[in-house]
């Protein structure tokens, strides 16, 4: 047990930091960064879904008057790793998915750059492709883990004597839609080469991250790999990891010495080059008895993989510790598709995961004829079912019950398709949301004393629009014991002290741990008053606790659905969390992340849908017109709340993370709520106006 | 590709520039031709400039109705007063249309005469008989979402995306063309075509004919007007099925009906035979509902979209029963 950090600055709402320069628009992303005279890369993707390259015929584009070079797999140079298949581009003449990069021509303008593009002849020969993914596949595989390092399947005690005993009982498939990640700032790089080292501004989630994947892959010491990214427009995911745009700005930046290259991606082009999340087949089955108490909880879980490198969404680890059964089981299996490469998208696992589940728990709730809310307090576990540890803090019934009375639960009909107004049907609906506290290791912070008071606080940390600046300033504040105005932070580039990806929610426990470390070790080397210019550095410290307790944040998502009678319209009047994500350190700031998460679940309920043509592989409504992410006016109220959590296991901070656990479970919610709008249940997302006609 | 691109100061300087060559393009507000162009659908020799021809007012006729000018914004057609007083079927399809941003570049003749949505049609990597003929219709077995269920061919199952062209449908608007040969006036339900095999030809304009105004004829005393429009999110989405209706009713009964549907064919459809059982009879929901039956008869939903028959069906009874609410 730590003892927690005195909170004076963490807990208030300081001012974005970075807020002045975005708004006025002088915050440099990754594409604004001035360098002399740079050069435009444009890149060719392949238009079928599998086969060989047989011919890239660059004449036409070359002989464009300011083509400046045209990379194709016949002469781009030598990569020295190939393995990540993601990252080798031009490597190879095999096409394993639609989309990917082929070609890519580098020219004085943006737009030479893209008319020469298309002005290159790729032949491919093509092959027999397949994109299905279907839970009666016959290829189906267990990976060997999935993603976050979980064991692929599990289970305890004995599934078919659970369900064979109870009373009541549940078998449905539920399946969540292939989803893009769309942040508004494309995936941007600008590269240049200065005596033999690579400098990337590139919009990231992790500097370090991105610059050890690149120097692996281009055969660099990373020591000479310079990766630069103060402001990224968001990422939810895309970001986390480096995807092939990277690299083939850093091979044609190289194809043209002394000319930097700046990429930006189209729209289109990001539907099939930065990941997306794997659409998943979920199985769920549950027994209860009359009260219903659970005895038997399973949920089989299929998503897809690309057929060249493996991505194993985590779906059914939440399964594994949300509610109390003796009986359980979960299981992942994956089909390996001639698509392109699945990724992390906000929540990876949870998010998806926490559909099918939520939305059984309400049928079956319904069945054995149990309050939904009432339901989800009765299987409360007091230790983690499967591994037994106890939870370092566990209020998932605290946000039930906080968020009905903040709801008006209370007098809720449970009788479906029961009330209407003025043509629309009302329903109301409940789901919980989960989020797993994450550590990840390997940050050094450095923190120099600068004048009486004074601290300038250096990390390689990411703020992706999150509010890192701000937030991670008062964790720095608090550390140190002065006032928020006293420090000053320094984060997104690798010539800081090395820091982990912004991904898993894991930012602040990560490196606010990592920053508290440091004026710990600063204060025992030179006291209470350090002189200026004394200077320490520290890597994070082992949190003896986390093997000891399951650590996870918890909320209760309800949702206010109206369905047209005569259109089936589906609105969302109204949706409300509550959450307990430990201690919250800049209220206005994880308010956004958590109203942001609940948008972004209202969004992936009612709108987002990447629509695949199995005929040709692809995303064919790949841009904002088809591609339908809810707009203001798809989401009038949406409120988020938390309950106190005093957590002394996760980290110094006593927080846990907000990034993410917002969008886990309102899709349920938003199903559960249109079932009791209209009593249709809808188990396949998205939730749209044909299912009630 | 590189192109020519001219502003014209007159509507007869724009036609003699776009005269005689193959590839040739106004430019109005530009949000869909500039997409167009950047996604390699087009790619014209020349581009006309027509953003900044004197065709940017809305002008009263004599006779009641009203002229809107070709180049006249969408956001101030649908804010002009006179267009919200006695068309308020017209002001509330432009409103339901794009976003503010949009509307504010869009104008007229453009809104008339973009171009599908059918992604296909906008994705050069996939065959499409509308952007190169004889390649075939890929939407035909494959997301047919915002497809049509009427009037479609084996060759193009497209559908028209505009609103504001539903709703001008509904009020019999006539079309003011300038072309090679002088100047015509096309019935806007004429304007659009059904695409048959030749799905290349969206209308019956060709490339030289430029659209100067068009004219709204006045509509009689007592008679009411309504848009809805239905789309899966709550704006800044094109329609999976719309309706502009006009109706007057007398005593309980139906003199003057007309009903225009959009998102479900080539061009904003006029529903006739819907239109054909209604006049004269007493309004109710159960003619309303016999009306729209006959109007469907015909419709010939594809694998994606079966759902906009019944979703037509109950959107049209629901905006008849609303126009005839209070009626006697
Ligand atoms: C994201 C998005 C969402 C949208 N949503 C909707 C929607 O919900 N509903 C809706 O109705 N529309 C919607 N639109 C379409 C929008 O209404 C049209 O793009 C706009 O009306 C076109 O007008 P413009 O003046 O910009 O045309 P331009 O792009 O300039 O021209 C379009 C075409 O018309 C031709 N043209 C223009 N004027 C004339 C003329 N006077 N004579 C002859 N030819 C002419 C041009 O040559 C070109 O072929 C949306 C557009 C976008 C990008
Ligand atoms: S429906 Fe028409 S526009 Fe769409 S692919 Fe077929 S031919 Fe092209």
């Amino acid at each position: 047990m730590t003892d927690l950090l005195r909170p004076r600055v963490l807990g208030r709402s300081p001012r974005r930091v970075d807020g002045p320069a975005k708004v006025t628009g002088t915050a440099r992303y990754a594409g604004d960064q001035h360098v002399v005279d740079p050069a435009h890369l444009h890149l060719v993707q392949a238009e079928v879904a599998r086969g060989v390259l047989t011919e890239v015929e660059v004449g036409a584009a070359r002989a464009l008057d300011g083509v400046l070079a045209v990379l194709t797999p016949d002469n781009a140079p030598r990569l020295a790793s190939a393995r990540d298949a993601e990252l080798a581009a031009l490597q190879s003449h095999d096409v394993a998915f639609r989309g990917q990069v082929v070609a890519a021509v580098v020219a004085r303008t943006r737009e030479i750059a893209r008319e020469a593009a298309a002005l290159v002849r790729v032949r491919i020969d093509p092959r027999p492709h397949d994109v299905h993914l279907s839970a009666d596949r016959d290829d189906l595989y267990a990976p060997e883990k999935v993603n976050g390092g979980a064991d692929t399947d599990t289970s305890r005690g004995d599934l078919g004597t659970g369900l064979a005993h109870s009373p009541f009982t549940l078998d449905q498939t539920y399946t969540t839609a292939w989803y893009n990640n769309n942040p508004m700032e494309p995936h941007t790089t600008t590269a240049l080469w200065l005596d033999g080292d690579l400098v990337l501004y590139d919009s990231t989630q992790g500097v370090h991250t991105t610059r050890q994947a690149t120097a692996k892959v281009l055969g660099l010491d990373p020591r000479r790999v310079h990766v630069i990214s103060p402001h990224v427009g968001g990422g939810f995911g895309a970001k986390g990891t480096a995807h092939v745009h990277a690299i083939v700005a850093a091979m044609a930046a190289r194809a043209v010495p002394g000319t930097p290259v700046k990429l930006a991606l189209t729209r289109q082009q990001m539907f099939s080059l930065v990941g997306y999340r794997t659409p998943t087949v979920q199985r769920v089955r549950m027994g209860c008895d009359a009260d219903g108490r659970l005895a038997a909880v399973a949920l089989d879980a299929v998503s897809q993989t690309s057929r060249v490198k493996e991505f194993a969404e985590q779906t059914a680890r939440p399964t594994r510790m949300m509610y109390a059964a003796p009986n359980r089981r979960t299981t992942h299996r994956l089909a390996a598709l001639d698509v392109p490469v699945p990724s992390w998208m906000r929540a990876p696992g949870e998010c998806p995961g926490m559909f099918g589940p939520e939305v059984a728990v309400d049928e079956l709730a319904a069945a054995c004829g149990v309050d939904p809310v009432e339901f989800r307090v009765r299987n409360e576990p007091d230790v983690d079912p499967e591994t037994g540890k106890p939870f370092s803090s566990r209020n998932l019934v605290a946000c039930l019950r906080e968020g009905a009375r903040r709801f008006g639960w209370e007098h809720r009909d449970p009788t479906p398709r029961a009330r209407e107004e003025a043509g629309w049907l009302v329903g109301t609906g409940v789901a919980a949301s989960t989020y797993p506290v994450s550590r990840t290791p390997g940050s050094v912070a450095a923190i120099r004393c600068t004048g009486p008071g004074r601290y300038l606080v250096r990390i390689g940390a990411a703020d992706l629009g999150t509010g890192t600046w701000t937030s991670l300033a008062q964790v720095a504040a608090d550390a140190l014991g002065v006032d928020f105005g006293d420090v000053e932070l320094r984060i997104g580039d690798t010539a800081l002290p090395e820091a982990s990806v912004a991904g898993g929610s894991s930012g602040i426990t990560s490196w606010g741990s990592t920053v508290v470390a440091a004026a710990e070790a600063l204060r025992e080397r030179f006291g209470d008053d350090p002189a200026a210019g004394d200077e320490v550095r520290a890597g994070m410290p082992d949190n003896p606790a986390a093997g000891r307790y399951a650590m996870h944040a918890f909320g209760a998502q309800f949702a206010e659905v109206r369905v047209h009678v005569d259109t089936g319209e589906v609105r969302v009047a109204r949706l409300l969390g509550v959450f307990a994500v430990g201690r919250v350190v800049n209220p206005r700031l994880a308010r956004s992340q958590l109203v942001g998460g609940m948008t972004m679940g209202l969004s992936m309920a009612l709108h987002e849908h990447s629509v695949v043509d199995e005929r040709f592989g692809h995303v064919v409504n790949h841009d904002f017109a088809e591609y339908h992410i809810a707009t203001n006016a798809d989401v009038p109220r949406v409120e988020a709340h938390w309950v106190e959590e005093h957590d002394p296991h996760t980290n110094p901070m006593g927080t846990k993370g907000v990034g993410e656990i917002g969008i886990v479970g309102t899709a349920a919610a938003i199903a559960n709520a249109a079932h009791h709008a209209t009593g249709v249940r809808v188990r396949d997302l998205p939730i749209t106006l044909d299912h009630f006609l | 590709m590189p192109f020519d691109y001219r502003r014209a100061p007159d509507p007869e300087s724009a036609v003699a520039a776009a005269t005689g060559w193959s590839g040739v393009a106004f430019l109005a507000g530009g949000t869909n031709l500039v997409d167009h162009l950047k996604l390699g659908l087009v790619a014209p020799d020349v581009l006309v400039d027509i953003s900044r021809l004197p065709l940017d007012a809305v002008d009263e006729l004599p006779d009641g109705g009203l002229r809107v000018g070709a180049t006249v914004r969408n956001t101030d057609l649908a804010a002009h007063p006179v267009v919200r007083r006695d068309y308020p079927v017209l002001a509330r399809a432009v409103l339901s249309g794009a976003s503010g941003q949009i509307r504010n570049l869009a104008t007229t003749g453009g809104n008339l005469l973009q171009r599908t949505r059918c992604v296909y049609f906008q994705d050069i990597t996939t065959p499409c008989n509308k952007r190169e003929p004889g390649t075939g219709c890929s939407a035909i077995g494959g997301y047919t979402r915002h497809h049509a269920i009427l009037g479609a061919s084996a060759h193009c199952v497209a559908t028209h995306p505009s609103d504001m062209a539903v709703a001008m449908a509904a009020l019999d608007a006539q079309v003011a063309v300038l072309g090679e040969g002088g100047r015509r006036v096309v019935p806007l339900v004429e304007l659009h075509r059904l695409p048959g095999d030749e799905p290349h030809r969206d209308t019956v304009l060709s490339p030289a004919d430029l659209i100067t105004w068009v004219d709204l004829p006045p509509l009689p005393p007592g008679t009411r007007s309504l848009y809805r429009k239905v789309r899966d999110r709550a704006s800044f989405a094109f329609a999976l099925v719309s309706v502009a209706a006009v109706l007057r009713v007398e005593r309980g009964v139906v003199r003057d009906v007309r009903i225009a549907l959009g998102g479900v064919a080539h061009k904003p459809w006029r529903a006739r035979r819907a239109e054909d059982v209604l006049r004269g009879e007493r309004t109710g929901e159960e003619v309303f509902r016999r009306a729209i039956d006959a109007e469907l008869a015909g419709a010939a939903p594809l694998a994606g979209n079966g759902f906009k028959v019944p979703l037509t069906r109950n959107l049209v009874v629901s905006a008849l029963r609303e126009l005839s609410r209070g009626e006697r």
